[in-house]
């Protein structure tokens, strides 16, 4: 089963082909990774996929659905949720009403329900109090519920945008650079997490230097470089692939970015 | 992880806890204060707890949702006209004058609100100040409906039906109890999945529509919800003073009531009553300093926005961040 399908995705930025005529398709379960070396077209791709760029040229299906350039809150409305690479919390907000406010395309209710509070409200709020708990419990930061967002650690930053997201429950989750600016133990606990989200059914498509997590935790690796895909398949043929060795080599950084 | 502790909210009860009702209870100090001394102090209360209606819903679109608008005063005039209008040339009530004149000024919002909130940080606030100011030379140039620079006058006094609250201290009676109303509204949007939306529109856009907000939407809801606030306002306004003029809704409007928002506390319930109160009443609290009254006032603000920069209600809320704590790069 496909849940996503690109056809010859193409995004020019003036003269830049940021990405260049990529096409493939992720199944409906199992862990993807893209990795490439910086400036390789990775987060431009995903803001392709996501809505939040219009391709200049191609096709993006989810679901056999044709979602080309539409917008990034009816993506996610199918159930494709992203991060970012720059860590995109609501400062403003508190550890669990991150997680809240992830869950509002499964909740209803506008003025009305803020001001009345009908029961049906009332329940609703419970409900998704209990379920940003779990989501919490997950990552491991119950413990900071009530901290606010930006008083939390970096790395743990990046945990709390993934229980966002899940809260949203994708079907698909995209995942910009997780591990940057986490430590090793970080990265390892991270590595168990995006393997848990899998196994419960939750594609995942990945951007990520560290070859250590890609090796651990992808099930598949699409390589792009210069805006082209220039290898797809299992980690560890990928690995061994000429072409990617070239392109890791002859770019800035070997490895880890 | 110990840090952490110092900026976690607390979940159990603190002493701190007893410090949010400060702002609630210097706010309800000045309004008993001037209920029991009468006079001149009521008349300044009066207007401050109008223009605290005015703040409070600036505070949704400015503190909850994080946008610009200089152009406000726009629907406080939409609606205090048309309230003048009706309840003078036409002879209505004054009720169902509110009440058409609120209705207008949300409709305006509307039809405003959908085309500009589109458009990106500067844009949207020199859009909001054209519109604050096109209203203004509407309600000058239009003088076979709004008297032009003389005003209208004659305006009755607020009440229900045939009853009218006429008393100076019925009127504060009366728009303690507005207030109290809105300002409830208000803390109960701050926590429901509308103001979360909002929050959210708030702390980042970009993170907001790829979980699913519709940013656009909720920058209008809050627009028009903002609106419909500044509205009311603009027709108690003018029902308790009993006039109107282009004046009434100029410029000084807008200023003013940024400095009560950023005083009080921007984004927190009790800091649009607190700063309307407390901005209304320096300025005379500084008149033994004859010449030097603005000077005070002015010295005042600054020292306030210095250490207090996100408002008085800010220090004693616990839902506004404490300053940022280590971990991030
Ligand atoms: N908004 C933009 N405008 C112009 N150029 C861009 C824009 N976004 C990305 N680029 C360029 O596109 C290329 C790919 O960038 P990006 O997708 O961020 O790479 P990666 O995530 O693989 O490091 C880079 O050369 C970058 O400078
Ligand atoms: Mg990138």
């Amino acid at each position: 089963m496909t849940t996503l399908s690109l056809k010859n995705v193409t995004r020019r930025f003036g003269g830049l082909v940021a990405v260049d005529s990529v096409s493939f398709d992720i199944g409906s379960t199992g862990v993807t990774a893209v990795i490439g070396p910086n400036g390789a077209g990775k987060t431009t791709l995903f803001s392709l996929i996501s809505g939040a760029l219009a391709p200049s040229d191609g096709q993006i299906f989810l679901d056999g659905r044709d979602i080309t350039g539409i917008r990034p809150e009816d993506v996610a409305a199918r159930g494709l949720i992203r991060t970012f690479q720059l860590v995109q919390l609501f400062q403003n907000m508190s550890v669990l009403d991150n997680v809240k406010a992830g869950q509002h395309l499964h909740t209803r209710g506008g003025i009305f329900a803020a001001l009345a509070r009908p029961g049906w409200a009332r329940r609703e709020e419970t409900q998704i109090e209990a379920r940003a708990w779990e989501l919490l419990e997950f990552v491991g930061l119950s413990d900071h519920a009530h901290a606010f967002a930006t008083a939390l650690p970096y790395g743990q930053q990046r945990l709390l945008e993934v229980a966002r997201a899940l809260a949203a429950k994708p079907k698909l989750l995209l995942l910009d650079e997780p591990a940057a600016g986490l430590n090793a133990d970080e990265t390892k606990r991270l590595s168990g997490i995006i393997r848990r989200i899998a196994e419960t059914g939750t594609a995942v498509l990945l951007i990520e230097h560290d070859m250590t997590l890609v090796m651990n935790t992808a099930d598949e690796v699409v390589v792009l470089d210069f805006g082209k895909k220039i290898a797809q398949g299992l980690p560890e043929e990928v690995q061994k692939n000429p072409d990617v060795l070239a392109a890791y080599l002859g770019g800035v950084e070997i490895g880890h970015g | 992880m110990t840090s952490l502790l110092a900026t976690t909210l607390p979940s159990r009860f603190r002493w701190t806890d007893t410090l949010a009702w400060l702002p609630w209870i210097i706010s309800a100090g000045i309004v008993g204060y001037a209920f029991l001394s009468g006079g001149y102090v009521v008349t300044l209360v009066v207007f401050a707890l109008i223009y605290a209606v005015f703040v409070i819903g600036l505070n949704i679109f400015m503190g909850f949702t994080n946008q610009v608008s200089f152009g406000q005063n726009a629907f406080a005039a939409i609606s205090g006209y048309t309230s003048a209008v009706l309840t003078t040339a036409y002879e209505w009530t004054t009720l169902p004058a509110i009440a058409v004149g609120v209705a207008l000024a949300v409709l305006c919002a509307f039809l405003i609100g959908y085309p500009t909130l589109r458009l990106k940080g500067h844009y949207l606030a020199m859009g909001t100040l054209a519109i604050g100011l096109i209203t203004y030379e509407i309600s000058v140039e239009w003088s076979s409906v709004t008297q032009g620079y003389m005003g209208i006058s004659g305006i009755p006094p607020l009440g229900i039906g045939a009853y009218e609250v006429t008393s100076d201290r019925g009127q504060l009676a009366l728009l303690v109890v507005i207030v109290l109303i809105l300002t409830f509204m208000s803390a109960r949007i701050r926590t429901s999945r509308l103001g979360r939306a909002f929050f959210a529109v708030a702390g980042s856009e970009d993170a907001a529509r790829a979980l699913g907000v519709d940013v656009a939407r909720y920058k209008l809801a809050s627009f028009i919800l903002s609106a419909a606030c500044a509205a009311l306002a603009g027709s108690l306004f003018v029902h308790v003073v009993g006039f109107v003029s282009p004046e009434v809704f100029g410029l000084h409007m807008v200023i003013l009531s940024f400095t009560m928002l950023y005083v009080g506390g921007i984004g927190t319930v009790a800091g649009p009553l607190l700063g309307a109160l407390i901005v209304s009443l320096l300025p005379d609290t500084f008149r033994a300093f004859k010449d030097y009254q603005d000077l005070a006032y002015g010295a005042v603000l600054i020292l306030l926005l210095i250490y207090a920069p996100r408002g008085l209600a800010a220090l004693f809320d616990r839902y506004v961040p404490a300053k940022k704590v280590g971990g991030a790069p």
